[in-house]
């Protein structure tokens, strides 16, 4: 039987974690997700073979990350930017060795030592690679408290079925804010189907290694270009959106995270003013859903792209659309977070501007 | 007739791509010796360094994970505390756990990790091609030292195993080297029971080899191992550094 709490973010994602046969989690105390630690730590200690090790550093965490997803076991780390930046070299090994991980990023303001506030700073990076080498990493963008939940659960299996590291991006109000959640049954863990890769000693089996180095150049081209194939899987398989109220809009906000909830706030009200105005939210960051720009592209002109940064996934809704709708964008950085009437205003100011009103 | 030496189970039919006079290949067959006596070749996970000894999986015949340089310690933590019945040994060098991945063994040993470090130190920055290292002897020439370590400049060589010795975690830090077939055999003898200690599930353990590193140190490897007898014990004695678990 499901049940329904009322939890904050980052609890969401802890108790999600478990739920969903996470007994592994390493971490480092960094502020606005210091309660997902806190969670764990208690978490863990309550459930048969649970360990939980307030690392050294983040370095250490994603580390000991490593070493647990060798073997087969679900893991998790968490932090907030400064502390992915950190994570990011042990990101890199993870994707070259095909080892699957939920990292969750609750972002804040940055660069540098930056600020506790809520910011959408960090896309780039989650979505771009983050480390050295040509890869990428499944991102995924929870925009309630009941997704922070689901999204936990799919980062895990999402991990496992392609074996590659999976971040959950959040931010500060994310992660703070309480909503009602209805969790799904724990798994039972051992239904889990066993990884024919892990290390565990070689009994009645030729020894294994686990390596990212492949001196061999050719060996090594080759390495990449079968990455390059479950990326290109991966993008047919999971991409996924949000729309609302797009039907016949002609223009919709793009917008994910919490973002994406102050956009839903503001064109509620303007469409009460008759304002033909929709929302298209990415729920996945990476893969980017590209040809649902497109396909959206046929139905309106022109894209309004709101983030909490300078901006960043505006380029992905610029290569997603080829030039085929005008791209607008709004950003606010430095953890500062918007209301919705500013985001109205904003949005009135281009339709009118684009004379959105004028077509039939 | 009767066969009085032959390869451990607990290695690849592989040649070595050590240089000659390299410890390495020593230390590996020492390690494979003790898995085979300690009849744990089915229960061992190994994590080489970053560094010439990366390749240690191609000698040795036991599961085996790459760490990130100098973060073994942490990769070993995750692998042992994932599966406690497990042996679980890190290899790692000079630069790897006494400079990068100085916080990540200290922080392990401090824990009482039950997993074992075999530390080779030979003083140098070997695959890299010579530069100075964590432990590099003042007045030791290399690459980025030049005129040889200056103190002022460069520091000291690091103590890292009787700093780790301070550390509550750790039950069992002995020195050792493989410049001659004595102390080749005390190693093997170090080596058994840093992995016997964690079979016993005693703490933390580790033992620091000397080891030459000819090519680098641009001389023969007879000349090496003179020099690890007349120079370098002298700043890094051989000895016990720390022993809270007695016979085993």
């Amino acid at each position: 039987m499901s049940e329904k709490k009322l939890l904050r973010g980052s609890h969401t994602i802890a108790e999600a974690a478990v739920r969903a046969g996470c007994r592994f989690y390493f971490g480092y105390p960094i502020t606005p997700q210091n309660e997902l630690t806190e969670y764990m730590s208690s978490a863990l200690a309550s459930v048969p073979g649970g360990v939980f090790i307030q690392s050294e550093s983040e370095l250490a965490a994603i580390n000991m990350v490593i070493g647990v997803s060798m073997t087969g076991k679900r893991v998790m780390t968490s932090s907030s930017s400064p502390g992915i930046s950190l994570k990011q070299e042990g990101i890199s090994y993870l994707a070259g060795q095909e080892l699957p991980a939920v990292i969750v990023n609750t972002m804040r303001g940055g660069p540098g030592l930056g600020n506790i506030a809520p910011a959408q700073g960090d896309y780039f990076q989650a979505t771009k690679g983050g480390g050295h080498g040509d890869y990428r990493i499944i991102v995924l963008a929870p925009g309630s408290g009941q997704e922070l939940a689901d999204f936990t659960k799919l980062a895990f299996e999402y991990a496992d079925k392609y074996r590659i590291p999976v971040m959950i991006l959040g931010d500060g109000m994310m992660g703070q804010m309480m909503e009602p959640v209805e969790f799904p049954d724990p798994i039972d863990i051992d239904s889990l189907t066993p990884k024919p890769w892990v290390l565990g000693g070689a009994k009645g089996r030729a020894s294994r290694i686990i390596k990212s180095l492949v001196l061999d150049t050719a060996a090594m081209e080759e390495h990449n270009w079968k990455l390059h194939r479950k990326h290109q899987m991966i993008e047919r398989e999971i991409p996924q959106v949000e729309t609302f109220l797009t039907d016949d809009a002609r223009m919709a906000i793009v917008a994910y995270g919490t973002a994406s909830r102050i956009a839903k706030g503001a064109i509620k009200k303007l469409r009460g003013i008759g304002l033909k105005v929709g929302l298209i939210r990415p729920k996945t960051l990476w893969p980017f859903p590209e040809r649902f720009f497109v396909e959206m592209s046929r139905v309106m002109s022109d894209f309004l792209v709101f983030e909490m940064s300078t901006g960043q996934m505006v380029e992905d809704v610029k290569l997603s659309l080829e030039g085929r709708g005008r791209v607008h964008f709004h950003g606010r950085p430095g953890g500062v977070v918007p209301t919705p009437d500013e985001i109205a205003k904003v949005i009135t100011t281009i339709y009118y501007k684009e004379k959105l009103d004028k077509g039939n | 007739m009767k066969k009085v030496f032959s390869r451990p189970k607990s290695m690849k039919d592989a040649e070595f791509h050590y240089c000659p006079g390299c410890g390495h290949s020593i230390i590996h067959r020492l390690i494979a010796e003790v898995i085979d006596e300690l009849g744990i070749q089915e229960k061992v996970i190994g994590i080489p360094p970053a560094g010439c000894a990366v390749l240690a999986y191609n000698y040795l015949d036991v599961d085996m994970g790459e760490a990130p340089h100098g973060r073994g310690a942490a990769v070993a933590t995750g692998i042992k505390r994932a599966l406690p019945d497990s042996i679980v040994f890190s290899y790692q060098g000079d630069g790897d756990i006494a400079a990068i991945g100085t916080a990540e063994t200290i922080h392990a040993a401090n824990r009482g990790e039950l997993f074992t470090t075999i530390f080779v130190n030979n003083g140098v920055y070997g695959m890299t091609g010579g530069q100075m290292a964590p432990t590099t002897l003042v007045g030791q020439s290399s690459t980025t030292t030049p005129g040889g370590r200056k103190s002022e400049r460069d520091g000291f060589p690091i103590d890292l195993s009787e700093m780790l010795a301070i550390a509550n975690g750790s039950v069992y830090i002995e020195r050792t080297s493989v410049h001659s077939p004595k102390h080749i055999i005390h190693t093997k003898k170090a080596i058994k029971k840093a992995f016997k200690v964690q079979m016993a599930g005693l703490g933390f353990s580790l033992v620091e080899v000397l080891s030459p590193c000819p090519t680098n140190w641009k001389m023969s490897p007879v000349r090496a191992n003179e020099l690890v007898d007349s120079t370098i014990i002298k700043y890094f004695p051989l000895k016990v550094i720390k022993d809270e678990v007695g016979k085993l």
